[in-house]
């Protein structure tokens, strides 16, 4: 008989905690594959976020360091200047990467550390309650804009492809949306450029994967794919920003 | 024979820190540090080592949690304000176990304050610092020697402790050149097989402060406090001048250390017997030392370059047994010896006409 479906050895045997529907486990199991397809999980260090993936630590088979809200590219940037041949990762969700840690990832893709990170955006706070994020499209609900995001007040969702591509460091900047069949392969492919761009030792790389959270959303697991299909996609375009 | 030379308090620091394995060095610039990222800039790389400015102090502490969870002897440096902003990465590294040295040159505060030597972040620095049931360790120099071989320990208290070690100075003791002699430095290392350097031929590691079981935190803490504990027993250190006869302890660290140790001889000789009490770890605090000293009848005299913020600790020490009063100058001021010695003889003066014990902490300026 033949094997066709297995866990990635760079993946632990435990059960995640996500919510019925939601991708942070789609994209943690490509993340997997694509180290087990570069052979370098014994080089990886991979940094986990705070946020719903604040336990990835606990679903891969790799090295993993827990960093605080937002730092998770200064933490990244601290193994990879003392260990240049380790593979180094950062998880990161849209508040922790384009609010807290805004900073921290425009000077490490400034810096064009050699690291890669793979950025959730799926416009919301999911893991305390669903709160406004900076990507928060225009006129979409959360529990801290309950009438709808306001350019006027809660200004306008942040796009943070097209503004890292404003700068040298980075040599590949990538949107995807896992959302259906295509979208899938398109984001496995992003994010295994992203890490043999890294282990091209030129620059900065990081894959912005368009997700749902059908549990702030409210809606079922389907319903939230096209929700990101319908909403997101149009604001957020999908492509390569940057590719050198 | 060792070498002699002429240096900076900054640049000792530098050096002692290379000398005591440290390479990798995150910074970020503020007065009065500046020379330690500059000199930094220039030696580490010569060391074999990493430097790197960061973009914000948040993020220097950050990648000396990164760099320090790879394994390897790291730092960071700063001063007061700059401090501050670090102490989400120092809670952090003391959650996650993780060793680190930090040096903070003291400037005067709160807020942005001015460029002048204070003592004002002891709380800071003896407290914890962040948030959470920690503690960092606490090496206080009062020399530009001092500044080289108690950097270079830093790094062996900070591996053995697996916790973060302070090296808290202030501007005078910073910008101050003295000669001083290079010794020769061993490095202690510990193995470090909780290290998160990739997970070839072991089972993978996590550098993490999360416990998200009660009871598991719970342990971790315990586990934290217990090094405290051994800490107490084996690292605390301070120094005694002249106390063996003393009538009057003085009690003091780094700058206003050197200006006691002038008022010890100022008022010996005028007939009064001062002596000093030089803490030299302030976490964790020669407690017994102190008490010792109050069991035999000593009276003390706490001087900071704050408004009174070590001599909680001198009364902690002394537990009433004795009378504990303080003299503070704060925003900059060092005191000069005049002024300490009119407060040793006021005491001096008290202790022959009456045998009340004062609490309170004296006026200041």
């Amino acid at each position: 008989m033949q094997k066709v479906y297995e866990r990635p050895e760079s993946m632990a045997d435990v059960q995640m905690s996500y919510c019925p529907g939601c991708l942070h486990g789609t994209v943690h199991r490509m993340i997997a594959e694509v180290i087990d397809e570069l052979g370098v999980r014994e080089q990886v260090v991979g940094v986990c976020p705070v946020g719903c993936a604040v336990f990835m630590y606990e679903y891969m088979s790799c090295d993993m360091i827990e960093a605080a809200h937002g730092r998770a590219p200064a933490v990244a940037t601290g193994v990879k200047r003392v260990l240049p041949d380790s593979v180094v990762f950062t998880y990161q969700g849209d508040g922790d990467l384009a609010a807290i840690g805004t900073a921290e990832i425009i000077h490490a893709a400034a810096r064009g550390e050699r690291i890669t990170t793979i950025f959730i955006n799926n416009t919301t706070y999911g893991m305390t309650g669903g709160q406004m994020a900076p990507t928060t499209l225009l006129g979409q609900k959360s529990t801290t804009c309950p009438t709808g995001r306001e350019a006027m007040r809660e200004g306008f969702p942040i796009r943070v492809c097209e503004l890292l591509a404003t700068l040298d460091g980075p040599i590949y900047l990538a949107r995807v949306a896992p959302v259906n069949a295509a979208g899938l392969v398109k984001t496995k492919n992003a994010i295994k450029k992203a890490f043999q761009k890294q282990l091209e030792g030129r620059g900065f790389s990081l894959v912005e994967v368009l997700c749902n959270c059908p549990t702030q959303l409210k809606v079922s697991p389907i319903d939230s794919l096209k929700w990101v299909e319908e909403n997101m996609v149009p604001y957020y375009p999908l492509g390569e920003f940057v590719d050198r | 024979m060792a070498e002699r030379v002429l240096m900076k308090g900054n640049e000792a620091i530098v050096r002692g820190a290379i000398a005591g394995g440290c390479r990798a060095f995150f910074g970020y610039p503020i007065t009065p540090q500046n020379e330690i990222p500059e000199c930094m800039s220039r030696l580490m790389p010569k060391a074999g080592g990493v430097f790197l400015q960061a973009e914000s102090e948040l993020a220097a502490i950050s990648m000396v949690y990164g760099a320090a969870a790879a394994g390897v002897r790291t730092m960071t440096s700063s001063s007061s304000p700059g401090i501050s902003l670090k102490q989400e990465g120092i809670s952090y590294i003391a959650g996650a176990e993780l060793p680190c040295v930090i040096a903070n040159v003291q400037r005067g505060g709160p807020g942005l304050g001015n460029i002048a030597a204070a003592q004002s972040d002891y709380f800071q620095s003896t407290r914890g610092g962040g948030h959470g049931d920690y503690r960092t360790l606490v090496l206080a120099p009062w020399s530009v020697m001092e500044c080289y071989t108690l950097t270079a320990e830093a790094f062996d208290i900070a591996d053995e402790y697996r916790n973060p070690c302070l090296v808290l100075l202030d501007a005078v003791i910073g910008q101050m050149i003295e000669a001083i002699e290079i010794p020769d430095w061993k490095p202690k290392v510990p193995p470090k097989p909780w290290t998160t350097t990739g997970a070839k031929g072991r089972p993978a590691n996590v550098v993490n402060s999360l416990y998200i079981i009660p009871s598991d935190l719970e342990e971790v803490n315990n586990r934290i406090q217990a090094r405290y504990k051994h800490a107490a027993e084996h690292l605390t250190r301070a120094q005694s001048i002249r106390t063996e006869d003393a009538d009057v302890v003085l009690v003091a660290y780094g700058c206003s250390a050197r200006v006691c140790r002038s008022v010890v001889d100022m008022a010996r000789g005028e007939g009064i017997r001062a002596g000093l009490l030089r803490p030299i770890t302030l976490y964790p605090f020669p407690t017994r030392e102190i008490d010792a000293l109050a069991e035999r009848g000593k009276r003390f005299l706490v001087v900071e370059m704050s408004s009174g913020q070590m001599v909680e600790d001198v009364r902690l020490a002394v537990e009433g047994k004795s009378e504990v009063r303080f003299y503070g100058r704060t925003g900059g001021v060092v005191p000069a010896p005049a002024e300490i010695v009119e407060q040793v003889k006021a005491m001096a003066k008290a202790s022959s006409g009456s045998t009340t014990v004062n609490r309170q902490p004296t006026t200041v300026n």
